[in-house]
């Protein structure tokens, strides 16, 4: 067992019939790393981690994250990760404590525990203020970060962030960063899909998903190197066009 | 446990918190009754009754009398030709004609019959049927007196049948919409905001975080139908209380049976608001299929407006299949019949087969579908 691996699948599959979502990837992820999940939409970047979040089953292929199955620990898996979705998604008609109370409850920290936990997250966030505020009343940016401390609720090992800063504005952007950096240096592993290739400069390592498998996996800088192009937007331009002529037509 | 608490709390909190769904929830079943019970009614009163003929005629006065004396008919206007009548329908000012034939009382004397037509406005044709079924009753009663009067005081050899309604000898309406309303608003309010709720934070993308979360699928469906079901009590106790008290329908079987039957109806409902939620995506779909395809249904093939037993036997196989109908059957049992159990096995055996298949498939449906 190789403890610095918080995710690690071999030959990872999803079938949708005769599609073939997710087509034998294998990669793991290190503890304490941020690792950037990219590729276009519909390379199969949601499947897999839908996978990954215990949602669902593996056509082929086997996994563990954070040392569980991902095929008989699908419950375990949920208990000990983070999760927040690229569409804004807590409770709008609930007060800001009101959804933290919910979170905090689903994942089983008790009525204390929440209780110190929201004052801790109220703090980081300097949003004392808005305590009794309804959620949908704040500013996207704002909601962002709020979901992403929910999403930290339970102080997981792991969180997942898919496209956590979709829709969001440049500086709001920055500081979601920063708190990214924040949970990493407290030991957190940051599992992010992200569209915004500046964004993929901030990880540690970035994976390419093109038409279902991992078209490419390294540092970014390693991967500018190698395809000698000075960001991660032309890596990704070169490595997304070098797609199978075969699955073209599939793709389109 | 404290997972499943959070969330169901959760759930209360986004129902107060949208005062206009409280109180569409809670003040709906009000009106419903009110309006049903006031506006709605199927009963006839004051129906408009123009004679034709000549009331100088002894015969003829005497049984505008006895239709002026009927709580049901008003005499309208009295006039001699039957032109008129087209006329008067037309105006809408009367709502069935009665013509005597000329010379009425010298020919029941000397020929001993006499004819009596009685044309009824037929655009409407239930309330023409029971108005001239009304009028009919009266002129059988002038027969039975004729008949007696005519061949002296002992029995003749007609026979006049004494009608009598055992369960509602007033004939009210409102013990047949009593029920039928408690069966319409339960499937509504379970079904509708239940369906809602879930294609709700399925549109939102909070769906997507719950199931990320250690809940597991099972318990966000029951969190979910938690508070719907608490809702659907507190209504089913308002409907009781003004149909007893408002409305006086009375509640003669047991009132526990009437609660246990109604709380099989409404997890039946409750089933299939998660159905409408499995297969719609967005809210207004939510609203439009329980709209259209469940409260109309339930309005016309329940029994409710329409009875299901004059219905083509074609859509009485239909009728069969909404749950509504059977509840309202055994309600109508418990509460004007005033019958135990036993009288309702079979329609409650199908009304339980029907609650299992739809939980059954409901939440098969939404386990697959994430």
């Amino acid at each position: 067992m190789e403890c610095d691996k918080i995710i690690k699948v071999t030959g990872l599959t999803k079938r949708f019939g005769n599609f073939t979502a997710v087509d034998h990837i294998t990669f793991d992820v290190r503890k304490g790393e941020i690792f950037g999940f990219l590729g276009a939409n519909g390379a199969g970047k949601t499947t897999a981690m839908k996978i990954l979040c215990g949602l669902s089953l593996p056509t082929e292929g086997s996994g563990t994250v954070d040392g569980y199955d991902i095929r008989t620990q699908q419950e375990l898996i949920k208990r000990n990760i983070g999760y927040m979705s690229q569409k804004f998604s807590l409770y709008p008609d609930l007060k800001v404590w009101e959804n933290i109370r919910l979170f905090g409850g689903i994942y089983g920290l008790g009525f204390k525990e929440i209780k110190q936990r929201t004052a801790e997250m109220l703090q980081s966030l300097g949003m004392e203020d808005l305590r009794n505020e309804p959620v949908g009343s704040l500013p996207l940016g704002w909601k962002q970060k709020l979901a992403f401390s929910i999403a930290m609720v339970h102080k997981p090992p792991l969180v997942f962030l898919d496209e956590p800063t979709g829709g969001v504005d440049p500086e709001t952007r920055r500081m979601f960063w920063e708190m990214i950096y924040r949970a990493v240096g407290e030991g957190t592993t940051v599992f992010v899909t992200t569209h915004y290739m500046d964004e993929a400069e901030y990880c540690d390592r970035v994976s390419i998903m093109v038409d279902g498998v991992i078209a490419d996996l390294d540092a970014p800088d390693a991967l500018k190197d190698k395809y000698g192009v000075p960001d991660m937007d032309s890596v990704f331009r070169t490595v997304a066009a070098r797609r199978p002529a075969g699955k073209e037509a599939a793709g389109a | 446990m404290r997972e499943f608490r959070s969330f169901v709390t959760k759930e209360f909190r986004h129902i107060f918190r949208d005062r206009r769904t409280v109180l569409i929830v809670l003040i709906m079943p009000v009106v419903q009754i009110v309006l049903f019970g006031f506006a709605i009614s199927t009963e006839i009163n004051n129906a408009r009754v123009d004679i034709v003929g000549d009331l100088s005629d002894p015969s003829v006065r005497r049984i505008v009398t006895r239709i002026d004396n009927n709580g049901y008919l008003n005499i309208g206007k009295v006039y001699k030709n039957t032109a008129d009548i087209d006329g008067r329908f037309r105006k809408g000012k009367a709502d069935v004609a009665v013509c005597f034939e000329n010379e009425f009382d010298d020919k029941l004397n000397s020929l001993g019959t006499a004819s009596i037509r009685i044309i009824g406005d037929g655009s409407d044709p239930n309330s023409a049927q029971m108005i001239v079924n009304y009028v009919t009753g009266v002129i059988n009663d002038e027969q039975g007196d004729i008949d007696v009067a005519w061949s002296g005081t002992g029995p003749s050899g007609s026979s006049t049948p004494a009608v009598k309604y055992m369960y509602n000898p007033g004939m009210l309406s409102s013990y047949n919409f009593v029920p039928g309303v408690m069966g319409l608003i339960l499937m509504l309010i379970c079904s509708m905001m239940t369906a809602v709720s879930i294609v709700k934070e399925k549109e939102t993308g909070t769906m997507e975080l719950l199931l990320v979360s250690p809940l597991k699928p099972v318990w966000i469906i029951v969190s979910k139908m938690i508070p719907y079901f608490t809702l659907s009590a507190v209504n089913l106790a308002t409907i009781l209380l003004l149909s007893r008290f408002v409305m006086h329908v009375p509640l003669r079987g047991s009132l526990l049976l009437l609660v246990f039957i109604s709380l099989t109806f409404i997890v039946a409902s409750l089933a299939i608001g998660l159905l409408i939620s499995v297969i719609s995506s967005t809210q207004k779909t939510a609203l439009l299929i329980s709209g259209m395809g469940l409260t109309m249904p339930t309005m016309i093939f329940s029994g409710i407006i329409f009875p299901c037993e004059s219905m083509p036997s074609i859509l009485q196989y239909v009728s069969d299949i909404i749950p509504a109908k059977w509840y309202i059957i055994m309600m109508k049992k418990i509460m004007i019949e005033g019958v135990g159990f036993g009288y309702m096995v079979k329609e409650y055996i199908i009304l339980l087969a029907m609650t299992a298949f739809l939980l059954f498939v409901s939440t098969r449906l939404f386990k697959n579908r994430l």
